[in-house]
């Protein structure tokens, strides 16, 4: 750990300002601290000036609000709040379940919402500054995964510059639900879609995200849809709980009369960035939920998916993950 | 009250008693080694090789030097004065200089030393090293390695088991199995770190460190620096976990000593998680290939079973499980054969049941298999070939339940409703299965020496340097002096874990509570003689002239088997002293006279399993439900049931305790536990608790664990056998025979994961 100057902001303005002051020396802000102080703890993240925002929680910040339009959650909520939240467990299932599948109680507990859709991969090279490799962490020193253990790493949205996985699991729900992101900055707010905030790794797979300097997340808006209610996230993993996905998918499902009316589909645990799967969802729209159609499915997701070896199997688990949760939200009674 | 956690004892079994340490473990009162406050300290931080062989070109430490704090660093370039300790006797490795070359992954190459923990952890990150590095042979597949017969290179393991013409008798077999198996690398994990704390009062230091084997790092550390062993104490009296990682010195304790010198101030490490992968030890990869023969009637004609293990290039660590497989059952013919495996990576050491973990996993594999190509159910065929007599040299058992175990623990899991055909049973999208294994750990003992102190007011003070592991040693210490002196647990202080004490054993070998038990009765019973003269030979007493014979000590009374007693206090005062205090020595059958005087000198000899007239070990059988996802292939254990017998129990909460943590770590072994490594570069990948899978909570639903009462006379004076490492032995075959049952995939290389069934 190196030094650092650690400052509080009270407002968001005051976040802003710590921001813009300290451009040049490596700000970063503080939320619930689970992969920032983590990092800095490895020598792989070393801001030198910290700004915590957490007091912002009190504001618009820290709020969930749910009303006919959909869904808007403040970036300083807590995974925990949010995934125990009675109505978005009923209205919006596979967000809670991709918060509650997440992580340990004590780290959805610590974590934000705005912080987790930013945490960093984890792959074991980029987290271990002994090994030179990694542009990542170190632009063009090449990539110790792609010929090293690479069984937790990605088969879809890879390049040979860095194949590490997105590893969270809120992001899919996010990105299912063609969520919007709301953010303010030096130059003022805007909101984009979410789909628009991770970049693929490309040759830049230091660069993972398209918000600008010094910007603030402040919240996500989930518009209501008919698929949201009939949703799902399954998560497939070595252990049962805490531990990240091997591959994983979220599913929204409108269906009538056993057709599919319309279908939302993102997969985790397989991909370099939140991942939707439009084509899976092209394939199924207007056909019923059975073994043919579902498997049509996964195989059109995973078309160009690439393993490296340790992480071959990923492209079949990560179908029949996509097959069984299809059936899954076939079967939900709601 | 019993309750699962406290069964109520049975035949042979003492009473569950509570841990004396328990409140003070979750209070946060238990003092670790790392937590004893030193005056004024300084803080060391390890800088560690990233490459696993070659040479250090350049270390440039001006960019550390430049941390405010920072007071010192060691190097290669100024620590010649630790002197070279051997692999075998107390030194976990041969591998103990800071460079320049390189022989490992995570070599220790500095110690920074700083007055805050912050500032040394900036230096040592600012420690820039340049290596001219060589290709590392990594492990099995790699190029370079090479291999040597265990029977050559060790004197431990110059003769292996052998009966019979083996060849032959599996030749001319009805039914033959041929199969290769392998387990991975795993590390010991152990929630306290690997901690030092050094301090010098003149020429006498005092070392803090958890430690499975004080008497064994004081005289290797005094080797290191050269000076008496006399002159070092070390303190241990908590460990936070251990598994056999804390059992021999490791590097890093004479650096430290060695800094706390040249700083003229304590000094203290906690070394961090991912350096504990590599300064100390951890349980290396096998290989190996099984043979088995057997009658169309199930009986075994011959066993060939031949290993391969990974150790470093300097040391040949091998642990031979092939030793206690071959006592196993009625094989017949026996032939075994063992590798060491010569790779450029940190040495291997003990690792809870080192030995048998493994070896068993592989027999009772095949085991599973012979049965399902005999067409009959794994428990008969072991009833088929169970036996009072090992197969090599005809030794007898000096006591052997296996069987009674198998019938208790069946009938507590319905193995009734097991359908033979893989396959063929299913709980909706899952498959079920079930299997089984054998659990089975030898007997251990070693010598050990105890100080017992008995007050007229029936107070206790039990002084031994036994080691508290999470083995529960200071309570059954506390109740075996309070079963012999007659009085209540609470009136018995024990104390352990320091050179202050009388030596005991190193905590590993399952051997803590047969020898320090032993001695301590021992002791105890010296206490008891001389009460009891004084009782029967005092004129004026009540008890005058009475046989010793029918004297019992009992609630602060020598009192007479008809009632007739007389108080402490009073025998006390016909003795005219206030307090009486015995020191003895135990020395097991088979050891040499002055095995005691070894371990003051830090020397351990050991005997039992296989070594004596008879053989002996403890036994279980394990029986295991396992759930496997029709289409995600996910492995659950909802369930596992396991009967153990082991002599004398002498308290059923402690003994329930290590059974039940044992089958969760033998889950784990099955399912989760493996340190990966890249083999390009013989380095460890995932080297942190996030990344080194073992279950949580939600993988353990169901674990049952029942006690089978055995009484063995034979083993040693307290009548216990070791079964601190007997649980975790057999619960991955179990596994592992189960979801061949659920799915009709047999998975011969550990752990099993979901890619293997996709
Ligand atoms: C052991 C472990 C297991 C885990 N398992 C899972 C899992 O299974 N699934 C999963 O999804 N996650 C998992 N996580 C990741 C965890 O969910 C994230 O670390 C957490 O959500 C990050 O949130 P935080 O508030 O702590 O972020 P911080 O650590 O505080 O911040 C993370 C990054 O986001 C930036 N940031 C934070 N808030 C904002 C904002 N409002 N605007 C702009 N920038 C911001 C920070 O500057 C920092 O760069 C795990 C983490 C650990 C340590
Ligand atoms: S996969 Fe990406 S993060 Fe991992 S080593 Fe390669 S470049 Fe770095």
């Amino acid at each position: 750990m190196r030094p650092f100057i650690y400052e509080r902001a009270p407002s968001r303005n005051a976040a802003m300002q710590a921001v813009t002051a300290a451009v040049d020396t490596k700000a970063s802000y503080l939320a619930g601290g689970t992969t920032l102080l983590d990092l800095m703890k490895l020598d792989v993240m070393r801001p030198q000036h910290v700004i915590d925002i957490n007091a912002l929680e009190r504001t618009v910040h820290g709020r969930i609000e749910l009303d006919r339009n959909g869904l808007r959650l403040g970036a300083l909520v807590r995974m925990a709040d949010a995934a125990d939240h009675p109505d978005i467990q009923q209205q919006y299932p596979v967000i809670a379940q991709s918060l509650q599948l997440a992580a340990s109680q004590q780290l959805r507990n610590m974590a934000s919402l705005g912080g987790n859709v930013l945490q960093r991969t984890r792959c074991t090279y980029f987290r271990d500054v002994s090994y030179a490799a990694c542009n990542k962490r170190n632009p063009g020193s090449g990539c110790a995964a792609l010929d090293g253990f690479n069984r937790m790493h990605a088969v879809l949205g890879t390049s040979d510059h860095c194949i590490a996985t997105y590893a969270g699991d809120f992001g899919h729900a996010l990105i299912a639900l063609d969520a919007s992101i709301d953010l303010v900055g030096p130059d003022g707010t805007r909101t984009i879609p979410f789909a628009e905030l991770h970049r693929l790794p490309s040759d830049t797979p230091d660069q993972e995200t398209t918000l600008r300097p010094g910007e603030l997340i402040v919240s996500f808006t989930v518009p209501a849809a008919p698929w949201t209610r009939r949703s799902l996230y399954l998560k497939v993993r070595d252990r049962q709980s805490y531990e990240f996905a091997l591959a994983s998918a979220a599913i929204a499902l409108d269906q009538q009369d056993g057709t599919v009316r319309d279908v939302r589909i993102a997969l985790g645990g397989i991909s370099t960035v939140p991942w939707r799967a439009v084509e899976a969802e092209t394939v199924l729209r207007g056909k019923a939920i059975d073994e043919d159609s579902v498997a049509a499915a996964a195989d059109a997701a995973f078309v160009g998916a690439k393993g490296h070896g340790h992480n071959d199997f990923k492209v079949e688990l990560g179908k029949r993950t996509l097959s069984r949760a299809l059936q899954q939200a076939a079967a939900l009674e709601i | 009250m019993a309750s699962a956690a406290a069964p109520s004892p049975k035949a042979n079994m003492g009473a569950p008693a509570p841990r004396y340490d328990a409140r003070l473990k979750v209070t946060g009162e238990a003092r670790y080694p790392a937590d004893v406050a030193v005056a004024n300290p300084a803080f060391a931080v390890l800088v560690t090789s990233s490459i696993a062989k070659g040479r250090i070109e350049r270390l440039d430490l001006d960019q550390a030097r430049a941390v405010p704090g920072v007071l010192d660093i060691l190097t290669y370039e100024n620590t010649g004065e630790l002197k070279p300790a051997k692999f075998g006797q107390g030194s976990s490795t041969s591998i103990q200089d800071l460079g320049p070359d390189i022989f490992q992954d995570g070599q220790i190459i500095a110690v920074v030393l700083a007055d805050t923990f912050e500032a040394a952890t900036e230096a040592a990150q600012s420690v820039k090293a340049t290596y001219a590095a060589q290709a590392p042979s990594a492990t099995f597949g790699s190029q370079g390695l090479n291999s040597e017969d265990a029977a050559k290179v060790s004197q431990q393991h110059e003769h292996l088991p052998e009966a019979g013409d083996a060849e032959t008798a599996i030749g001319g077999a009805d039914v033959t199995i041929d199969g290769h198996y392998g387990t991975p690398t795993q590390h010991h994990n152990p929630i306290e770190l690997f901690a030092t704390t050094c301090e010098w009062t003149a020429d006498r230091l005092t070392v803090y460190e958890p430690s499975q084997f004080v008497y064994g790092l004081r005289n290797g550390v005094a080797q290191r620096l050269g000076i008496a062993p006399e002159k070092v104490r070390v303190a241990s009296h908590y460990v936070g976990g251990a598994f056999g990682s804390k059992g021999t010195m490791t590097p890093r304790t004479a650096m430290i000593a060695l800094a706390a010198k040249r700083l003229n101030r304590p000094v203290k490490l906690v070394a961090t998680r991912d350096q504990g992968f590599t300064i100390a030890t951890y349980r290396a990869e096998t290989r190996h290939h099984i043979r088995l023969g057997a009658r169309r009637d199930g009986k075994l004609v011959g066993y060939a079973h031949e290993g391969w293990e990974i150790s470093s290039r300097s040391d040949p660590y091998v642990v031979a499980g092939v030793e206690d497989s071959a006592q196993l059952y009625a094989f017949g013919a026996v032939k075994t054969k063992v590798n060491v495996v010569h790779a450029d990576r940190n040495t291997p050491g003990y690792m809870r049941s080192p030995p048998v973990v493994p070896y068993i996993f592989a027999l009772e594999s095949a085991m599973d298999e012979m049965a399902e190509k005999l067409g009959m159910d794994p428990i008969e065929f072991r009833r088929v070939n169970d036996t009072m007599t090992s197969p090599i040299e005809n030794k007898p058992y000096s006591s052997r339940s296996l069987m009674a175990c198998y019938d208790r623990a069946a009938e507590a899991f319905g193995w009734k409703r097991r359908n033979r055909l893989p396959g063929s049973m299913r709980d909706g999208e899952w498959l079920v299965g079930y299997g089984c294994a054998t659990a089975v750990y030898p007997t251990h003992i070693g010598p050990a020496a105890a100080r017992v102190r008995l007050m007229p007011n029936g107070d206790v003070r039990v002084q031994i340097a036994a080691h508290e592991i999470g083995n529960g040693v200071y309570t059954v210490l506390g109740q075996m002096a309070a079963e012999r002196l007659g009085v209540g647990l609470s009136s018995v202080k024990v104390e352990v874990g320091d050179t202050r004490l009388p030596p005991a054993p190193v905590a590993g070998g399952s051997n803590t509570t047969a020898s320090s038990c032993s001695a301590v009765l021992k002791t105890c019973d010296a206490i008891r003689a001389k009460l009891f003269h004084a009782s029967v030979t005092a004129n004026d007493g009540p008890l005058a002239g009475r046989n010793v014979e029918e004297l019992t000590l009992t609630d602060g009374k020598v009192a007479a088997s008809d009632g007739t007693g007389e108080n402490l206090a009073d025998v006390f005062k016909r003795l005219g002293m206030s307090t009486i205090e015995e020191y003895s020595e135990f020395v097991p059958d088979g050891l040499e006279p002055d095995a005691v005087a070894d371990l003051y000198a830090g020397k351990l000899t050991m005997t039992g399993g296989p070594h004596g007239k008879k053989v002996m070990y403890a036994m279980g059988a394990e029986l295991v439900e396992v759930h496997v996802h029709s289409q995600t292939c996910e492995i659950r254990v909802p369930r596992i049931v396991g009967a153990f017998a082991a002599g004398r129990l002498m308290n059923t909460r402690t003994v329930h305790s290590q059974y039940m943590g044992g089958m969760i770590w033998g889950i784990s072994s099955a399912l989760h536990e493996a340190t990966e490594i890249d083999t390009r570069y013989a380095r460890y990948v995932n080297d942190n608790l996030a990344d080194y899978m073992v279950p949580v909570n939600a993988d353990v639903k169901d674990v049952q664990v029942i006690l089978v009462p055995e009484v063995d006379h034979d083993v040693n004076p307290a009548g216990v056998k070791g079964l601190g490492e007997l649980a975790n032995v057999g619960t991955a075959a179990a596994v592992a025979n189960a979801v061949y049952h659920a799915t009709g995939k047999r998975i011969h290389q550990l752990p099993i994961r979901i890619e293997k069934l996709l």
